[in-house]
């Protein structure tokens, strides 16, 4: 079963509308409040670099079921200018921003898993997922 | 359209509890509210409560952060209380650490520090 729901990133009110579609998809799914506040802080973040580094694009959450475990997936997708060095932005304290967005390596901690592709002058797509246990 | 976080005054200390969920353009106006209103009120402390706050991204964080560093260029002390648990825990995997900002458990407490802090 996978169920999804997606808002589109235009502006910075699109983060808050973003970021309250996954609290109440991790709420539903049984989430308790520290893991709402990481899911919740997760999709601000992703949605923000979308604002920030692509102009626009695509926060999609889905509902997982996996072995009978629950989970939520968070996809954020842009067709912006891509990421030339990945490894430098999963790297602690890297933000070409001048200090906004914890960046990346924060996102990847309070979820359990995280991948990212991205395409230099086609996009990013980062999928990251959180299992309720 | 554009709401405001109400700032209160009792005696030298500003009061503000933050009880919605802060968007970008609320954050950044209430960045300006607190430090016009320091200037109004002469006020040599602020207290900002973050009891009813379930999460706090790296962009409130700066405006937080930002608005210490600018309260304190003005001659006042910030006090953030009632940070929650999750926001603790959040904060901290997110790779913020709000450093050299003075802390509290709860608003009594805050407001007992501040004193304490005005008076030495």
């Amino acid at each position: 079963m996978s169920n999804q729901s997606s808002v589109e990133i235009l502006t910075e009110w699109d983060i808050v509308a973003a970021r309250q579609l996954g609290r109440n998809v991790a709420k539903e799914l049984g989430f308790g409040t520290v893991d709402q506040a990481r899911i919740t802080t997760a999709i601000s973040e992703l949605a923000r670099n979308i604002y920030l580094y692509a102009g626009q694009g695509r926060i999609e959450i889905q509902r997982l079921t996996e072995n009978g475990v629950k989970g939520i997936l968070i996809i954020a997708a842009d067709n912006g200018p891509g990421i030339p060095d990945i490894r430098k932005v999963m790297e602690d304290g890297f933000s070409t921003s001048g200090g906004l967005g914890a960046g990346l390596p924060g996102v990847k901690r309070l979820m359990d898993d995280f991948r990212i592709e991205t395409i230099l002058g086609e996009g990013t797509d980062i999928r990251a997922t959180k299992w309720l246990r | 359209m554009n709401f405001r976080i109400p700032i209160l005054k009792l005696r030298d200390t500003l009061i503000v509890s933050i009880q919605w969920e802060l968007d970008d353009q609320t954050a950044i106006q209430f960045q300006e509210d607190l430090l016009n209103k320091l200037h109004e009120t002469s006020a040599r402390g602020v207290v900002i409560d973050l009891t009813s706050v379930d999460f706090i991204d790296s962009f409130i964080a700066k405006v937080l952060g930002d608005v210490i560093s600018m309260s304190s260029l003005m001659g006042a002390r910030v006090v953030i209380t009632g940070i929650q648990p999750a926001v603790a825990i959040t904060l901290i995997e997110l790779g913020i650490r709000l450093e050299d900002v003075m802390t509290a458990l709860d608003l009594e407490n805050g407001l007992d520090k501040l004193q304490l802090e005005l008076e030495a």
